[in-house]
Parts: C-alpha cells; structure tokens; sequence
C-alpha cells in the first residue's frame, strides 16, 4: 500500500468511501438503505428537488452525518450556478457545490466554459467546488487555477450507462491533474467503476445506474466493493497486462552477444 | 363514424344562428385561416417547412413489420424510426415499445412522477373551435375572476400542498387580456414554485412581459397540425389562424421562458400524421434552443357540455399508449403529460412507461376549487372546458403513485 492512510481529500474535508451517490432518481424511502450500502459518505441532491414545501422534503431522507453535495442542475450558466449554490447554502446544505451547468436539455453536456467562471467564483465564496465537467486537459488546468476542490470528469452522457467512453481523456486528467479526478456520469456497472478506480480516480459518483437496477441496495453494495477492488488494483500497482498473445519464452533480442 | 360537433343553443337568436350555420356550411364565409390578422407578429423560422415536410410525406401505411425491428434494435431513433413506431405496423409490437420506452424513462427521470395542477381563471372565448366546451357559440355558465377571486382560489389550491400550477383562460383577449393575466401569475408566484400559462397565443414582448411576472413554461396545443382540417374545426375568431399559433412556442422561447409544451388534440384529425408533427415540432425547436425544456402531452377529445357525444374516435387506449411508447423512445429527454382526460387506471398504467407528469386535484371549471377541494358550498362558477375521467385529489395521487413504486414530486423547479 503506498498510503496507509488511504482517504478522499475535497477541500481538506476527509472522507474514508469513494463512492459518492445520486439521489434525484429513486424513491426517497430508499435513499437510507442505499447510503448504509453503498457505505457512502457524500450523496449529491439537485437543490431545486429540495426547494419544497412538500413534508417529504428529500434533505429529511438522507441519514445524519453524510455530507451533502447539493448540484446546481437546472443552471445554464455561471450566474444561475452562483446563484443556486448560495441557495443551498441558505437551505443548510453546507459549503460543498457540484456545479452543474447545461445549456444543451438532451444530453445534459457540461458547459465548460461557463463552469470555471462559477467555479472561479464560489470557490472566492468559501465553497467547496466539484465541478462537472467534459474531460477536457486545458479545462480541468483552468479548474484547478479557479480553486476546484477537485475535477468531476463525464464517463459517457449522463443517464446512459456507457461507461467509460471518454477513458483516454480521463487518462490524461489523472495523470496530470494533481486535484482528486471524481468520474461522474456515465458509469453503468460496478465493473466500470472498478476500472475507472483502477486507471486511478479518486472517487465514482452514480445515481442512474444504481436506480435502474432491479434491487437498488444490493446494486449499492456491489458498486461500492468494485470500487474499493479498483482501489485496491491502483494501489497495489497493476501488473503488466500483455496486449497480444503470450510472451515468447526464448527472448527475440537473445541473439545480442554485448 | 364522424363526430357531429355541431349543436345550436335555443339562446341564440336567429341571426347568430343564422351567422353560425353559414361558417359551419359554407367555407367562403370563414378568414382565410393563414393570414396573419393585424397586430398578430410574423417570425422568420424553418421549423414549421421542416415539420411539415416530414407530416406531408407521411404514409404510415407503407411502414412494415422490418421497419419496426429495426427502429426497436437502433440504439437511437431516427426520425424514420419513430415512424415506423408510429405506424399501424408497430401495433404487435406495442410491449416491446413499452419495455424500451420504460428504460429510456428510467434512464432520465429515474421513478419520479412530477405532480401539478391547472387552474382555469376564465371561460370567455372568442372563437368557434366546434369541439370545445368554451366556444362562443356554447351555451355556459361564462365567469372570469378578479383578482380576489383567483388568490383565493390559489390559496385552496396551495393549502392541498401543490407547488406547481398551470393558469388557463378562455381565449378572449377583450376578457382577459395579457395584463390580466400577469397580475393572475404575480399572484400565483406568491403561492407556487413553478407557474406555467395555457392561454390563447401572444406576441413575443408579450411572453416577455408574461415570464417578467413569473411565468416559466409556454404550453400551446395546435390541436391538429394538418392546416386544412384545422380551418374546417376553428372556424371563427383568432385561433382561426394556424401559422400564427404554430410559432408561439418558438416566440415564448425568444421571449426567455426556460420550457413549452406541445400537443394535437388526438381525434381531430389522422392522430399518427399530428403525433409525429407534434413530436417533430418539439425536436426540431430543440435543435435551434438546445437550453430548452420540451414537453409533450397527449390531450384526446372529451365530451363537453351540451354535447356528451363527442369522441377521440380510433385513438382509443392502445394506441395513444403506442403514441407515448414512440415518443419516449424517440425524445426520452422530453416531459411527458397525461391529464385528467384519462382515466386512473390509465394513468396508474403510463406513468411506469413514459409519462413524467401529471395533474391531479383537477377542476376545469372556473372558481369552484373550494367547493371542490374544501366542501364549501360554490357561491357562484363558471362551467368546465371538458369532462375529466380521473378526478383524484393530490393526496389521492400522491399515495397510489407511491404505492406503485414511484417517487412523487411536487417541485424540481428554481427560478433562477
């Protein structure tokens, strides 16, 4: 292990799990089993579900001592993301934001540019910003200048359960970004989340492939061992995996006589 | 079988009725349905050619069990493919469309169901739309409220714990005018999360003066899409004008509200040509406004006062399912809304497929939510646009879409 003391560091904040868990798309009554199995820390809400008068507010489903990460979905762009956050923080949300912010209703993409001037911002405001974003070198360089907590990489679009389409780009965050690379959307099987973790992201977060599975704990739970194994596979150093065919016992270059 | 929508009111005096009988028989007596009127905006746009093209071209019958196959097994579908899943050829297909159509809804919205209601503050109409229940030639109780009259109404309505509300009126500017209807929506902006407006189509500053008071979401039904059946159904006032009122979703876009809704009135017309330019209207419009919410809804014909004869004809429940199947599979991102025209176990039914939204604690009379929600006795109302089919009240709703498994919201909305 090179790190015995293994934690998730956002905004000097330390969390033991690298799961972070969605909450918009299930049943409230769910939410408790699924944080209890998924062993999770942080569960990330959409501010405007939880700006309700209704008695079944989401904020009372979600179990004492989690940290709340309320995104800023519905912002389309850096003000309307200032703007929500703040609003979170008024509804007793804490200082962390994900900040979300789509100009595009279909496939919910990330607006870059818009999410460093927000992340820019809120993070002068004391906030703990994870910004989602599209994998993207140059962007995730300038979200970490504006004072990112950490980067929110897509996997693949939001909701489809691609997995890992984007992996070379996330890649290159990891090798070069030194904040923790959360991978965010996309990730549809525990076995996706492992390699994610594997190619060594810090943290998954999930929300629609845990609430289209058939049994939502169970899914919680199997997510949440994928994600230590690949943990685990990153730490350990991974061995050398051979792209083509088995290694040639008598070695090619044996003929070399210096 | 025809629908016979025409029926005169003993109250009418022989020259309105002479006037009615001669629009109802004879078309040189009507405006020519597409030109614009004075006052009434032009804006350049391609959507309406591009919609169009594709409604035009449309022979559903020439679609095979192949084309369905196909579209079924494409990751994503084209317009070609939601043809096809509009087609009389998809009809065996129909719980094969529904599984996909589920997944695709799970896939967005998760199990939530987003829960609203309508609050009709107005009946006066100027037109003669043959099959309403508000048209000017239909003998009802008329009644627009004040200002009073409509906080009031909205305080029940707020007091059952409803959080998102859609104002209607008739459609009478000279009754309700714009202005009157930003006051209704400042008001109801005090009480509601989200408002949307369902009212007769305005220019592009007078959506901006509407989104101004609060208002959020545009939703304008075209009724029918194909302009000649139009012209034989809206046959007085300013509904008559079709290209107008095609555009207004667009305009409302312009004029900055974040989401509109679209829909024919299914039975009107050939419900598979209105399905496929409804959802055509909404695709395209998102392609130019990317940011938008689009939302779909469903509306069938319904019964109305006076004349309980009238019927969505062959779009019975079957294929308004395979309507909704087809368009969540071909837009899973869109909003979908089934109103209290449906029955409960149809409802109860097309939430778990496609449908994200749908109304409860509905009244579409006007100013009888007290008497409605509360038990009071009503003082005085105005008479309903249609007969609803589901009349549960939001707790009502809110328990048995619970006891399905889902997760009902009131609000995911932010003015922002």
């Amino acid at each position: 292990m090179k790190d015995p003391d293994d934690k998730l560091i956002l905004g000097g904040h330390k969390f033991d799990s690298r799961f972070i868990l969605g909450s918009g798309k299930y049943s409230l009554k769910l939410i408790e089993s699924a944080v209890k199995d998924a062993g999770a820390q942080i569960i990330t809400l959409a501010v405007r579900r939880a700006n309700t008068k209704t008695e079944e507010n989401i904020l009372d489903f979600i179990p004492k001592g989690v940290t709340l990460l309320p995104n800023t979905s519905g912002a389309r762009n850096a003000e309307e993301a200032v703007r929500i956050a703040r609003l979170a923080r008024e509804l007793g949300c804490g200082d962390f934001v994900k900040i979300e912010i789509m100009r595009d209703s279909k496939y919910l993409l990330p607006d870059n540019a818009e999410t460093i001037r927000a992340t820019e911002i809120l993070a002068r405001d004391n906030f703990v910003v994870l910004p989602y974003m599209y994998p993207d070198l140059n962007v995730a360089r300038d979200l970490v200048n504006a004072g990112a907590a950490a980067v929110m990489p897509l996997a693949s679009p939001i909701g489809s359960n691609k997995g890992l389409a984007t992996k070379e780009f996330i890649q290159i965050l990891i090798d070069e970004i030194d904040l923790p690379v959360i991978v965010d959307a996309g990730i549809g099987r525990p076995s996706q989340a492992c390699e994610a973790m594997e190619m060594g992201a810090a943290a998954i977060m999930a929300n629609t492939a845990l609430a289209t599975a058939g049994d939502l704990p169970l899914m919680a739970a199997a997510f949440r061992q994928a994600i230590e194994a690949g943990r685990k596979a990153y730490l350990s150093g991974l061995g050398r995996v051979l792209t083509r065919g088995a290694a040639a016992s008598d070695p090619l270059t044996g003929f070399l006589r210096d | 079988m025809e629908n016979n929508f025409f029926v005169d009111s003993d109250k009418l005096s022989p020259k309105a009725l002479e006037i009615k009988h001669r629009l109802e028989t004879d078309p040189s007596s009507r405006c020519d349905h597409m030109k614009y009127l004075p006052g009434m905006e032009r804006i350049e746009s391609d959507v309406c050619a591009n919609v169009m093209k594709h409604m035009r071209s449309f022979d559903h019958s020439a679609y095979t069990e192949r084309d369905v196959k196909a579209a079924l097994e494409s990751e994503t579908c084209s317009i070609e493919g939601f043809k096809a899943l509009l087609s009389p050829a998809a009809k065996p297909f129909l719980e094969q469309m529904a599984e996909r159509a589920r997944m695709e809804t799970s896939k967005h919205f998760g199990n939530t169901v987003y829960l609203f209601t309508p609050l009709y503050i107005a009946n006066y109409c100027e037109n003669y739309c043959v099959y309403c229940g508000f048209n000017c030639y239909n003998n009802i109780r008329r009644m627009k409220l004040d200002a009073e009259q409509i906080e009031r109404e909205m305080q029940v309505i707020a007091r059952s714990g409803m959080e998102e509300i859609l104002i209607l009126t008739g459609e009478s500017r000279a009754a309700s005018s714009v202005e009157y209807i930003g006051e209704a929506c400042k008001l109801a902006r005090k009480y509601f999360r989200m408002v949307g407006v369902e009212i007769y189509p305005v220019n592009t500053d007078e959506y901006r003066y509407l989104h101004e008071c609060g208002v959020d979401y545009v939703t304008v039904f075209q009724e029918t899409y194909d302009p000649d059946r139009y012209e034989q159904l809206h046959l007085l006032g300013h509904k008559r004008i079709w290209p107008y009122r095609f555009d207004s979703q667009e305009r409302a876009l312009r004029a900055g509200m974040r989401g509109v809704a679209f829909s024919a009135l299914l039975g009107l017309a050939d419900f598979r040509k209105d399905a496929l330019a409804s959802a055509l209207h909404a695709y395209y419009l998102q392609r130019k406004y990317p940011h938008a919410e689009m939302s779909l809804s469903c509306p069938r014909l319904r019964p109305i006062i006076n004349n309980d004869k009238i019927d969505p004809l062959d779009v019975r429940e079957t294929e308004l399912c395979q309507i909704l199947c087809a368009y969540r599979i071909f837009l899973p991102f869109v909003g979908i809304t089934v109103s209290s025209r449906e029955s409960a176990s149809f409802r109860n039914g097309i939430v778990k497929i496609a449908a994200t939204k749908i109304s409860a604690g509905v009244s579409t009379g006007i100013g009888d939510h007290e008497s409605k929600y509360e038990g009071k006795k009503a003082v005085d109302s105005g008479d309903e646009q249609f007969e609803i089919n589901d009349g549960r009240s939001l707790d009502r709703m809110y328990k048995d879409i619970s006891d399905e498994g889902l997760q009902p919201v009131l609000n995911d909305y932010l003015y922002v």
